[in-house]
């Protein structure tokens, strides 16, 4: 099983993660359940034991979940392949546009060399892929100790940040 | 020259510090292959033919002299002892080990310089006019804008895995000359009614496979929405770009697909979102970008130079050069100087180590200890007192970089080809040398007058063949080495009628265009050939020598120059013979 950084501490998972094509939930438990599932079975699942979670894949919108964001436990955005680079807006777009507060779990091929990037978009939970070393990801989160972009770390810009701490003060937009 | 706060340094120290790690862990065996090459290519490294090879940043095209030292020291020590400047106005050392490669960047940095983002999908150097900052036809000084746009772009994370590479360029000036209709962006400085600086935002363009010349998506975007703009512009792409084939997956395609109009729509329905966000930028951090940009501290000199008009009448040599390799500059008393990289036998763009140190010296004695890349793959000197300039001159001549090419059939745009890369499908530096040897003498070159000839070793396109007024790509065709030729391209220079040096409008300057196919390919050997009869049919309609070889394309049309390349056999025939008569 994945090992799961939260909040940059290594954690117990509970969540059972279904498959995109998984068509059902057990009965209890807590679970992750595909976007498709959510939108056929809502008020199932809202009645079901244990708590809700939702994965979106890549090409999924997330607006799809938007007025039900404070329904879940979890949202997690799955990274295929590493290259594929749609789940850092989709998470942006959870945490700056929907107003998702919940945790943000990045699953799939999640390396330690993307931790950053994932972590300035608003993920907070990264279920690392088997061979990584749990370690080693931990210290990724510093390998940066700046950033230029506005960012769901970093809401404001590096250029406002200075502004404001420079004696004259800031004029806003 | 943009100098480095403690924040700018420190990230590209821990850049280092990352590279280095990742180096040690790939060596290791810790990082697969795969994953390791998206590492490395983010940082410039690409594995080709012999060697890896390292392409080092120089944003917007702008370098201090102790940089070039630092280029030169790293050819040196870690190369065989030469750079190649590229039409992204980068540097790329050919043969570095991938294990010297941090070390490499940390050098590197004690220069404020790196290799972040020269590859990969993610948004690489942004670029910008060479004679930016000093142009007498200038609207804004591109190099804070391209600064502002650096470090938006620099780790961005949301853009960070973007379908495919991403490139931007930015025009401060009257005229472009920053090639930004073939562009992914393309953004050009306007200023309103009440003079306020904003950008014509260009979206689309790109070479490669698919030539398209860019759309207009907002024809007046104030400047404090810029970042926010690309990042509408970025997140419509990022998620919405073509990943399942590498062939489509540019942002052009995703405008093609989508329709102009329809992506115009969807990126201003993103921007709604975010216009006037925390994004939004301030005119502290446009001052504070723009201080940090070290000025010349220019003397007040007369606008002319009598030495200079003695020698001009005087020196013919001189005078030629002066001609073609030096532009007027903003600031009475000053002109700007190519240092010309084509130079007959050497590999276009390439400098030798103790050439950069020595170009160095130059750009400290001659031009306030800066100077400049051009896309086209030469040096420019920007800020050079007239009175200095047969000096530097005759220093130029000794060092074999006063070629007096510049704009004219020889100053050739050219891809490292097969030579080096392992996408090309033929080689380009041989072919650039033939035809460079064919129109060695000086006189007729003049009389050809001014002529982009550029060359691509693959449809990939990084020599920019598309629009080159003359265009040659080397194909493959069953595993031979063929040459296909386009003529009509163009990277595009104004809208406005513009004066070129001499007071004469340059006519036809117009947009950027794409060149047309002439016909079947051509063998290696006879390349020049034909370059020489599209030149003789040239020579033969222009109405006077005012009437530029892309005028003549334009006004009569390809078909006359196909007619005259391929109609008659006997002729070309005869023609070959006379040549080997007379060598």
């Amino acid at each position: 099983m994945a090992t799961l950084i939260k909040e940059r501490r290594i954690v117990a998972d509970n969540w059972r993660l279904l498959e995109p094509d998984a068509t059902e939930a057990p009965a209890a438990g807590d679970v992750i359940v595909p976007l498709a599932l959510w939108q056929a079975q809502r008020a199932q699942l809202l009645t079901r034991a244990g708590r809700l979670g939702v994965r979106l894949e890549p090409s999924e919108d997330p607006a799809a979940i938007a007025d039900d964001v404070g329904l879940f436990g979890v949202v997690a955005v799955n990274f295929p392949k590493f290259g594929d680079g749609r789940g850092y807006s989709t998470a942006r777009l959870l945490r700056e546009r929907y107003g998702y507060k919940g945790e943000l779990r990045a699953i799939g091929d999640v390396l330690r060399d993307h931790l950053s990037f994932m972590a300035g978009c608003g993920f907070d939970a990264f279920a690392l892929r088997d061979d990584q070393d749990p370690q080693d990801a931990l210290a990724a989160f510093d390998d940066f100790t700046e950033a230029y972009q506005a960012s769901v770390e970093r809401p404001l810009p590096l250029f406002r940040r200075r502004a404001l701490a420079s004696p004259d003060g800031m004029e806003w937009s | 020259m943009y100098l480095y706060d403690e924040i700018d340094q420190r990230l590209v120290d821990e850049r280092v510090a990352q590279y280095r790690d990742q180096t040690r862990r790939f060596l290791a065996g810790k990082l697969s292959e795969d994953e390791f090459r998206a590492l490395r290519l983010r940082n410039g490294l690409y594995i080709q033919k012999h060697a890896p090879m390292l392409r080092v940043a120089i944003p917007y095209g702008l370098l201090a002299s102790r940089q070039l030292r630092m280029l030169a020291h790293i050819a040196g020590t870690y190369d065989r002892g030469y750079g190649h400047f590229s039409t992204r106005q980068n540097i790329q050392f050919n043969w570095p080990k991938l294990e010297d490669v941090p070390e490499i960047l940390a050098e590197l940095a004690t220069v404020q310089m790196h290799a972040i983002q020269t590859s990969g999908n993610s948004v690489r150097n942004i670029t910008t006019d060479h004679f930016a900052g000093v142009a007498r036809d200038e609207i804004v000084d591109s190099f804070v804008w391209c600064e502002v746009i650096r470090q938006w772009s620099t780790f961005n994370p949301e853009f960070s895995y973007l379908p495919r590479k991403f490139k931007i360029a930015v025009n401060g000036a009257l005229a472009d000359r920053a090639a930004t209709q073939v562009h992914d962006i393309g953004l050009h400085a306007v200023r309103d009614a009440n003079g306020e600086v904003g950008f014509r935002v260009l979206v689309g363009g790109g070479l490669g496979r698919t030539p398209i010349i860019g759309h207009v998506i907002r024809e007046f975007l104030p400047w404090r929405h810029l970042l926010t703009y690309l990042d509408a512009i970025l997140r419509v792409y990022n998620r919405h770009g073509r990943r399942d084939n590498i062939h489509k997956a540019r942002i052009k395609i995703l405008m093609k697909e989508r329709g102009p109009e329809k992506f115009r729509e969807e990126v201003e329905a993103e921007w709604r979102h975010l216009k006037d966000g925390p994004a939004t930028l301030i005119s502290e951090e446009i001052t504070r970008i723009d201080a940090r940009f070290t000025r010349p501290s220019y003397a007040r000199l007369p606008a002319t130079d009598a030495g200079l008009e003695a020698a001009l009448a005087a020196d013919r040599a001189f005078a030629n050069w002066h001609r073609r390799n030096v532009d007027p500059h903003k600031v009475p008393g000053y002109a700007a100087v190519t240092l010309s990289l084509k130079k007959t036998g050497v590999a276009p763009g390439d400098v030798t180590a103790e050439q950069m140190d020595r170009i160095a010296d130059l750009a400290d004695r001659y031009s306030f200890e800066e100077l400049r890349v051009s896309h086209e793959q030469n040096l420019i000197l920007a800020d050079v007192r007239l009175s200095d300039l047969r000096a530097l001159w005759r220093e130029a001549r000794s060092l074999g970089l006063a070629t007096p090419n510049i704009g004219l059939l020889t100053n050739i745009i050219c891809c490292p080809g097969g030579d080096f890369c392992s996408l090309a499908n033929a080689v380009s530096i041989p072919v650039a040398e033939a035809i460079q040897r064919r129109f060695d003498d000086l006189d007729y070159l003049h009389d050809i007058g001014e002529l982009d000839l550029n060359i691509s070793g693959c449809m990939n396109a990084c020599g920019h063949h598309h629009v080159g007024h003359i265009g040659i790509l080397g194909v493959d065709k069953n595993g031979e080495e063929w040459y296909q030729i386009e003529i009509g391209g163009n990277q595009g220079t104004t809208p406005f009628p513009l004066l070129g040096k001499e007071g004469v409008p340059q006519s036809g300057g117009g947009g950027a265009a794409l060149g047309k196919v002439i016909g079947p390919s051509f063998a290696r050997d006879d390349v020049p050939d034909v370059i020489e009869r599209l030149i003789e049919c040239y020579l033969t309609h222009r109405d006077s020598e005012h009437e530029r070889f892309i005028d003549v394309v334009r006004r009569i049309g390809i078909e006359p120059f196909k007619e005259y390349v391929y109609g008659n056999a006997d002729q070309r025939a005869s023609h070959r013979r006379r040549q080997l008569a007379a060598a």
